[in-house]
């Protein structure tokens, strides 16, 4: 678990894969040609980077003759949005901020 | 049946109740310790809650009064990324000061919104990973 959640935070850390990732969950399957589109790197780089987001479980590739389509896995995200633990270290993290203002406010 | 899930928080704080319920109702305290707003102790009323954890995110929380009990006890709804949430607050005075409580039930309205919730929690997301990638070398 900790380790998939690592693995996924890796491979979104970069701003190129993240784009490609962000363009896939919003505008459904593409293909490579039209993600290279506008993305500014190379076909080649836009295709390493789709391998890796695949391997990262978080897209599926579905080849169509001469053409790769991509779509967004957005269930891939689910160990990152967990709204419980997500809420639970906010708050935590509130109250510490509390705690330190209360500290400094007058009776 | 709607998803419901649950967080709870408590914490024993070493000052009185009334210090507290400033810091939890007085905009410019609550500025200081969870969001941006323009909070007004009035039952019934909407406010927002905001932040921006990076330039290119906006987090807005829309809320609204439900109950309030000075030095008490607090309730507002709190909707954002999709979901409608309610947070409650209750301060109980303690040997040590006060034990504040912090329990937010939330409700995921629409089922079927696998793929429009990883798009709304993207900002959420992206505060998450800042945090992460500051940790990784």
């Amino acid at each position: 678990m900790a380790t998939s959640t690592d693995m996924l935070f890796k491979t979104l850390a970069d701003p190129t894969r993240r784009a490609l990732y962000e363009r896939l969950c919003r505008e459904g399957e593409t293909t490579v040609g039209a993600l290279t589109d506008g993305s500014g790197v190379s076909q080649p780089v836009v295709s390493r980077h789709l391998a890796m987001l695949k391997q990262a479980g978080l897209v599926q590739d579905r080849p169509a003759g001469r053409q790769t389509h991509y779509r967004a896995l957005p269930g891939a995200l689910t160990p990152l949005t967990d709204w419980t633990s997500e809420m639970a270290s906010f708050w935590d993290a509130r109250f510490n901020d509390l705690e330190n203002l209360l500290g400094r406010m007058d009776q | 049946m709607p998803e419901v899930r649950t967080v709870v928080i408590e914490r024993t704080l070493a000052h009185p109740p009334e210090k507290i319920w400033r810091a939890l109702t007085q905009p410019h305290l609550i500025g200081e310790w969870l969001m941006q707003t323009d909070f007004q102790p009035v039952k019934g009323q909407t406010f927002t809650l905001r932040r921006q954890p990076r330039p290119d995110v906006n987090v807005v929380v829309d809320c609204r009064v439900l109950e309030l009990e000075p030095n008490r006890s607090l309730s507002y709804t709190w909707d954002a990324f999709g979901l409608q949430s309610i947070v409650t607050f209750t301060l109980e005075p303690s040997a040590a000061g006060t034990v504040l409580r912090m329990e937010q039930s939330g409700f995921r309205p629409d089922q079927d919104a696998a793929y429009k919730g990883a798009r709304a929690s993207w900002p959420q997301f992206i505060a998450a990973l800042d945090k992460l990638v500051a940790t990784l070398d």
